[in-house]
């Protein structure tokens, strides 16, 4: 078979874990080369993902029409009560408006959207080519929040302008406005915010329901379920707890600046971290050993019908080979984890936006062999699909079909699934959906595994 | 309560931009690049994937600040050298964006110089421009743009063949491999284009394709300049757009503009084309096919009579579908799209003249929310369209039938039929079964048989 070779601008984004040989650190926190094929998308899209769980609140893109198209209800972050987040609204602008600019649009788009849609705040979004026409879209959200008297928050998301990471930023800066507007009278000592947690498939209330029991009160998830009610209040916790790191650090840090809040990292992927960020907030609150031993009884509870359960996932997965590409670095740290409790190993990790610190970890959990990547592309990954003779992806919708053409199994862990995998019942669906793909028997006609073309 | 509306809420239609790259994915061993952020590509690949649940890979020159400022000439470049070096691609099919457009790239120009400047070294692919602004139309304009696109840059006159240049538009896998069959069966050259019929619904992989097998050779396509003659489906596509269009300018090669060919009537003008145009009867199997479909029509006739529709989607397929629900007694009382030529009505009245007697409501340029105002007022009986009319249909509980483009919610859309008597007949099962369904799921007895 032909050897697949990896573009001269992306060697150094590249890396096999080797003995004995030096190795320099992995390059990152770059722009995607021109002509790659990045699976990354753009600033725009780093604003959406953060902001779209907020469901009562409208969000209308400032841009034609695709922006907005392409991001209607694509997501399975849902509500416990207003879904205004699964709207889609766009000034879907036009030629005339390019050429002579698309305030009043903006505008009046604003205006009769509140009015019909009564939302508790807007977030308007610019893209590419509000960054060119110059539209002054923060004058146009101030005159409109005075009009409506609700919050009317602008996101400088311009697709050009940066990463997905600038995105993330973006959509922060604009959650920091909020914060800090809302009464903090009755929130408990003993409580915290959840960031970074976006209520897939109600992930974010699985997470909620064992802080709850350990005697912790939940203040505000951001953006999970996201009430701008809540958002207004989270400075009045005592802790913040961050998950996916690449998209909420920037606010945590922002946060423990201006109100004083320390925060941890945590994930809720896998028993072992998923049990650590119960452990890891309850040693916050020495004062009140009661949270530890309740956090131990959640992980007890949880792990006593959790554990005999898996085994017979494991017996099936021992030895089988899994590979790695998500957004977020630190996913794959849990991830590499939950694989190996059931018996997997990791042959690819990698990530489209994880900086040196993520991968210099990666680089220590990974056995030998494990190729580790930055800002990959769908060559890079087939590459080495074949030669490291993974037997799973896990992914996102862009991955999805390389996996099943080249006749292995997959996993969705992106934004789209449907099936919560966060929390300990997570860990349970995780090993299942691994399971039911790894081992289909639709495998045996593949071309790669023996089956005729 | 009527609203007053600037904004588009739930948008029916998606960019220029989307069109494009799939006209290009059906060009062989042809990488899309799009001209513009990173993000347009990755999200029109992701919702194509959707769809198709297939590998599509979208190149993209990946502008930044400096590029927006300085101009996009030096990204592009760069560009079609990686993509050249790690697709080897024969054609790479470069569409603009609405930030490209507004920079105002000279994008041919750029091509060029790149041609001088990369000579040596690599084999040169072919490039194709084609321009497609977002802030213009929508992702049907941007379909044929790119066909138009390839057309004038591959075609070249030669001497006259007995080829037949068929210009299907934006429709299923499935459609594009009934079409070839049937061309196959009337032993008639044809050069179909775009033909992603395997590029979009292809096999498993036995090693890795940089680009998946299947397309329109471009050596085929230089052919189209000496055909005999060009069919071009799709009644609001008008020849000064279109690539049939430029081909009779260009070259003479005459075009034959029909709808697209859904319902027995418009089906049996294009057979009747084809017929004309090779000087050939049509094969008994699609007398057969006809035959059949005349006989389900006259036995699942009551259940669709009169029964009201909204119809929405790309507008060459609502003027389509609005002719085959007449022809079989249903009621399409609103036949909606997002698109705006400004000839949807026009055209509907073509096919349908007692269209205004018929009571059918012709609306261009609205989104789903306009749609679903209308359906609150019409109360279908149920709608007809592409998946994102789900959230209308949940909400004001009508059913929906699904078709066209993009189906996301449901298994299998790049291998369904629309077209000639086998789509049609496909069409009509699915719009009969679905009343079936209904009656049964509301009737208090729960009948086996019905």
């Amino acid at each position: 078979m032909e050897q697949i070779s990896i573009l001269e601008g992306r060697q150094k984004q590249i890396f096999e874990k080797k003995k004995g040989v030096p190795q320099a650190d992995i390059a990152c926190e770059t722009s995607s080369l021109s002509g790659s094929v990045s699976q990354r998308a753009c600033v725009f899209c780093g604003s959406r993902v953060v902001l779209y769980p907020v469901a009562d609140a409208i969000h209308l893109v400032h841009g034609p029409i695709g922006c907005a198209a392409y991001t209607w209800d694509i997501r399975g972050a849902v509500s416990s009560g207003p879904e205004l987040h699964r709207l889609s609204f766009s000034t879907d602008l036009q030629e005339m408006d390019v050429i002579y600019g698309g305030e009043k649009k903006l505008y009046h788009s604003l205006i009769e959207l509140i009015e019909q849609y009564k939302p508790k705040a807007a977030f308007i979004y610019s893209t590419c080519i509000v960054g060119l026409i110059g539209d002054d879209i923060d004058a146009v959200c101030k005159k409109v929040a005075k009009e409506t008297g609700i919050p009317v928050l602008p996101v400088h998301s311009e697709g050009f302008k940066g990463t997905k990471k600038d995105g993330y930023k973006a959509a922060c800066h604009a959650l920091m406005k909020l914060i800090g507007t809302g009464s903090t009278e009755e929130i408990s000592k003993y409580s915290i915010n959840i960031l970074g947690e976006f209520n897939l498939a109600g992930e974010a209330w699985i997470i909620r329901k064992y802080y709850e029991k350990m005697g912790i009160e939940v203040v505000a998830t951001l953006t999970g379920d996201g009430r701008i009610d809540a958002v207004r209040r989270a400075h009045g916790a005592t802790l913040n707890v961050v998950q996916c790191s690449g998209s909420m650090t920037w606010l945590a840090k922002e946060m423990e600046e201006k109100y004083g809040i320390p925060y941890i990292r945590v994930s809720y992927f896998g028993i072992e971290d998923m049990s650590k960020s119960l452990y890891d907030v309850a040693k916050y609150f020495p004062d009140r050993p009661d949270i530890m031993e309740a956090a131990k009884q959640v992980v007890s509870e949880e792990v006593k019908t959790l554990y005999p359960s898996l085994q017979k996932f494991k017996k099936a997965l021992t030895g089988k080979k899994a590979a790695i590409y998500v957004g977020g670095a630190f996913k794959t740290f849990s991830l590499i984890k939950a694989l190996r409790s059931i018996g997997m190993s990791v042959v690819l990790a990698g990530s489209q936006t994880g900086d040196k610190n993520d991968y210099a970890r990666l680089k220590e959990m990974c056995d030998e062999g494990t190729v580790i990547v930055d800002d990959s592309n769908p060559v890079e990954l087939s590459k080495f699909i074949l030669e490291k003779e993974a037997d799973l992806l896990i992914g996102g919708v862009k991955e999805r079909p390389i996996a099943f053409k080249l006749g292995i199994g997959f996993c969705d862990h992106n934004h789209e699934r449907k099936i919560p995998l966060a929390g300990f019942e997570g860990m349970y669906n995780f090993a299942l959906e691994v399971y039911q793909s790894v081992m289909s028997p639709v495998w045996q006609f593949a071309p790669r595994k023996g089956g005729t073309l | 309560m009527k609203h007053a509306k600037t904004a588009t809420q739930n948008a029916c239609k998606l960019c220029n931009p989307l069109g494009a790259c799939l006209a290009f994915r059906g060009i062989e061993n042809c990488v899309p690049f799009l001209h513009g952020s990173q993000g347009c590509a990755t999200y029109i690949r992701r919702y194509l994937i959707s769809h198709y649940k297939e590998p599509i890979d979208i190149a993209s020159s990946n502008f930044h600040e400096e590029t927006a400022v300085f101009g996009g000439s030096h990204n592009l470049k760069i560009g079609l050298k990686n993509v050249s070096d790690q697709y080897k691609p024969e054609v790479i099919g470069v569409a603009t964006t609405c930030l490209s457009e507004t920079i105002g790239d000279d994008v041919p120009g750029i091509l060029r110089e790149y041609k001088k400047e990369f000579k040596n070294g690599t084999p040169m692919p072919i490039l194709i421009h084609a321009s497609t602004p977002s802030y213009q139309g929508s992702h049907i304009d941007g379909f044929h743009a790119a066909v138009r696109a390839t057309v004038k840059t591959l075609a070249e006159k030669g001497e006259e063949q007995s080829l037949i240049n068929l210009f299907p538009n934006m429709v299923s896998p499935a459609d594009l491999r009934y079409l070839k069959e049937i061309f196959a069966d009337f032993k008639a050259p044809v050069m179909l284009l775009p033909d992603y019929s395997q590029t979009m619904d292809g096999g498993p992989w036995g090693e890795y394709h940089r680009i998946p097998p299947g397309g329109t050779p471009a050596s085929a396509i230089v052919s189209a300049g000496s055909a005999a003659a060009s069919i071009e489906f799709g009644s609001t596509l008008e020849a000064s757009k279109s690539a049939a269009g430029y081909l009779e300018e260009a070259f003479d090669v005459p075009r034959y503009h029909l709808s697209l060919p859904i319902g027995i009537k418009e089906s049996d003008k294009f057979f009747s084309l084809l017929e004309t145009l090779t000087g050939k009867a049509r094969p008994d199997k699609y007398e057969d096919e006809r035959r059949r479909l005349i006989d389900a029509y006259a036995d699942g006739h009551k259940y669709v009579f009169e029964k009201k529709v909204i119809l929405y989607g790309e507008e060459d397929l609502v003027v389509a579908m609005t002719a085959f629900l007449t022809e079989i007694g249903m009621t399409p009382l609103l036949c909606a799209s997002g698109g705006k030529s400004g000839l949807l009505k026009k055209r509907i009245r073509e096919l349908i003249p007692t269209m205004d007697e018929l009571g059918i409501k012709v609306r261009e340029g609205v989104d789903f929310v306009d749609i679903e105002d209308e359906a609150k007022i019409l109360k279908p009986d149920f709608l007809i369209g592409n998946s994102k009319g789900y959230t209308m249909s949940r909400k004001n509980n009508i059913p929906l039938l699904r078709l066209g483009f993009p189906i996301h919610d449901r298994f299998g859309g790049q291998r369904m039929h629309h077209l000639g008597y086998r789509g049609t007949q496909e069409l009509f099962d699915r719009i009969v079964n679905t009343v079936i369904e209904e009656r049964q799921n509301a009737s208090s007895i729960g009948y086996t048989y019905m």
